[in-house]
């Protein structure tokens, strides 16, 4: 089976410090996916292009409350729905290792890609009218010129809970299939029929294998 | 999803041209049957209107890119893209409107132009069905995916091009004004029962959402509440999948849309065909457009993106 590279998010330890998206924006807008700009920064309504966010939930009544921070960028989903109706052929697949990204030569700005995701992973860049989204930091995890510890995206180098992992979804032997094997790792609006590639780790009132 | 205006201009203005053209093909058809050839005054400056709203729509869906020199790569993904696939219709249908213009021009013999049409009435349609398909294709935008979709932008088009027919040959080909206006009554009811249909379709659909914010974050407790989106400010995902109307306004436009598509034009179009007034067949059709305007504007309005289940709540 092919390479598939994906994260794998544990909801247990998040604590949503966004520790990742500005490591994400502080790589990316300076590496080969950037600039990612942003408008009115210091302004009353300011906005600019991120490729992760954290969102924050409340799960449950009070006082039986549980807050969920839950990171959200690309999927990269195994049938990605924003690939087939790219007109320009701007937005692909890699078929090494399964990373969905847009080619920002070929972009014509119709944002018809944004429109087919469900997950609203996708970005305009209003400055350079080209579709940006998180590229699992194709620049960085291949780079020989980095210690192979660090070949990983910027928002797991960042992550101080250990709550992202990186890896190869289709090799069972990766750290990433056994957490979602061992941690019944889902999928966001599986319904959609997608097959996102990131996983995410369901929150456990106890942690510890020994309940499976 | 926030109605975009170029596009709101390309699907009609085009829609127009389409139908118009549809309906001077037919008027050819129908003359020779009576024996006579169409009036060459009405058949240009037909054709010339076609062209011109065609040329416009052209014109106004290169607003929707942020890179219109860049426009012509999207032919290459024909294969997989209904856009690509329109990106190659549009310019072919025009072309060949220009050939049959130019064919009736320089006086070419009825098997020429007839044989020219017909592949406009090829090309006519497949534009219908590449613009239609581009949001028909879309299955997680639920308010679109629906044959519904392809019927109403072919019977809208239409409607629209025949209306314009009957008040342009009100002058200069009378023999054909009243079978113009009966077609375009029979449209304009057909289109207003399958848009009716579309609107009922999705009101259910709203009673029955497919994904929650439970399915989204896949989180099974029954209450959940998204208390941040993880920004202050706004961003392109608040920007293009909200309207930022009020339920209010989104009604009003509903009825300004049936009154003015529908309602309207039906009414001045049944009077003329009794009084046999140009002009109220001029103002059926101004009325028409402004009011598919509106209906285009809904269209886009309706959707309920499923990413708004991730941007509930500023914060």
């Amino acid at each position: 089976m092919k390479k598939q590279l994906a994260l794998v998010i544990d909801l247990n330890v998040c604590v949503g410090c966004h520790a990742c998206v500005t490591s994400c924006k502080e790589w990316n807008t300076s590496g080969s996916a950037g600039p990612m700009p942003d408008h009115n920064p210091y302004g009353a309504d300011p906005s600019g292009v991120f490729f992760n966010r954290v969102q924050t939930y409340e799960v449950g009544e009070y006082p039986h409350t549980e807050t969920v921070h839950f990171p959200k960028s690309c999927l990269h989903c195994e049938d990605p729905p924003c690939v087939p109706v790219c007109p320009t052929g701007a937005s692909f697949k890699r078929e090494e290792d399964g990373i969905v990204l847009v080619d920002y030569d070929k972009c014509i700005g119709c944002k018809y890609c944004s429109w087919a995701c469900p997950y609203g992973a996708r970005e305009f860049d209003e400055q350079g009218k080209v579709m940006k989204k998180c590229t699992l930091c194709v620049d960085r995890i291949y780079d020989q010129q980095l210690p192979e510890e660090e070949r990983k995206p910027a928002c797991v180098m960042a992550c101080p809970a250990n709550a992202r992992i990186f890896g190869d979804v289709h090799d069972p032997d990766s750290q990433a299939s056994q957490m979602i094997r061992d941690n019944k790792g889902y999928q966001l609006l599986p319904e959609m029929g997608t097959q996102p590639a990131n996983h995410y780790l369901p929150r456990h009132i106890k942690t510890g294998k020994e309940e499976d | 999803m926030k109605p975009a205006f170029s596009v709101i201009f390309f699907t009609t203005l085009a829609g127009a041209g389409q139908g118009l053209f549809l309906a001077l093909y037919m008027g050819e058809v129908f003359r020779m049957t009576e024996g006579q050839l169409i009036s060459q005054d009405f058949m240009l400056t037909g054709l010339v209107v076609s062209f011109v709203l065609l040329l416009l729509g052209l014109t106004a869906s290169t607003f929707h890119l942020g890179h219109p020199m860049r426009g012509w790569r999207a032919v290459s993904q024909w294969r997989t893209s209904w856009l690509s696939r329109e990106v190659i219709a549009l310019p072919l249908f025009i072309a060949l409107v220009f050939f049959y213009m130019a064919a009736h021009y320089t006086d070419q013999s009825t098997a020429t132009t007839l044989s020219l049409g017909l592949v406009g009435i090829v090309l006519c349609f497949a534009l219908f069905v590449c613009t239609a398909m581009i949001y028909a294709c879309l299955k997680f935008l639920r308010e679109w995916h629906s044959p519904l979709t392809l019927v109403n932008f072919i019977l809208l088009g239409t409607m629209s091009g025949f209306t314009l027919a009957a008040s342009l040959s009100a002058s200069m080909e009378p023999s054909l004004t009243y079978l113009y206006t009966f077609i375009a009554v029979v449209l304009t009811v057909t289109a207003f029962i399958s848009r009716l249909g579309s609107l009922a379709r999705n009101k259910s659909l709203r009673e029955s959402p497919k994904s929650t914010v439970q399915t989204a974050i896949g989180v099974r407790h029954p209450k959940v509440q998204q208390r941040s989106m993880g920004f202050m400010g706004g961003s392109f995902n608040t920007r293009e999948f909200f309207h930022g109307k009020t339920e209010f306004f989104i009604k009003r436009i509903r009825t300004v849309f049936i009154t003015m598509v529908f309602i309207l034009p039906l009414a001045m179009m049944i009077l003329s065909l009794t009084s046999g007034s140009a002009t109220l067949l001029i103002g059926a059709f101004c009325i028409q457009y402004v009011g598919l305007l509106a209906e285009r504007w809904f269209f886009f309005a309706e959707v309920n993106h499923p990413q708004n289940l991730y941007y509930q709540t500023i914060g």
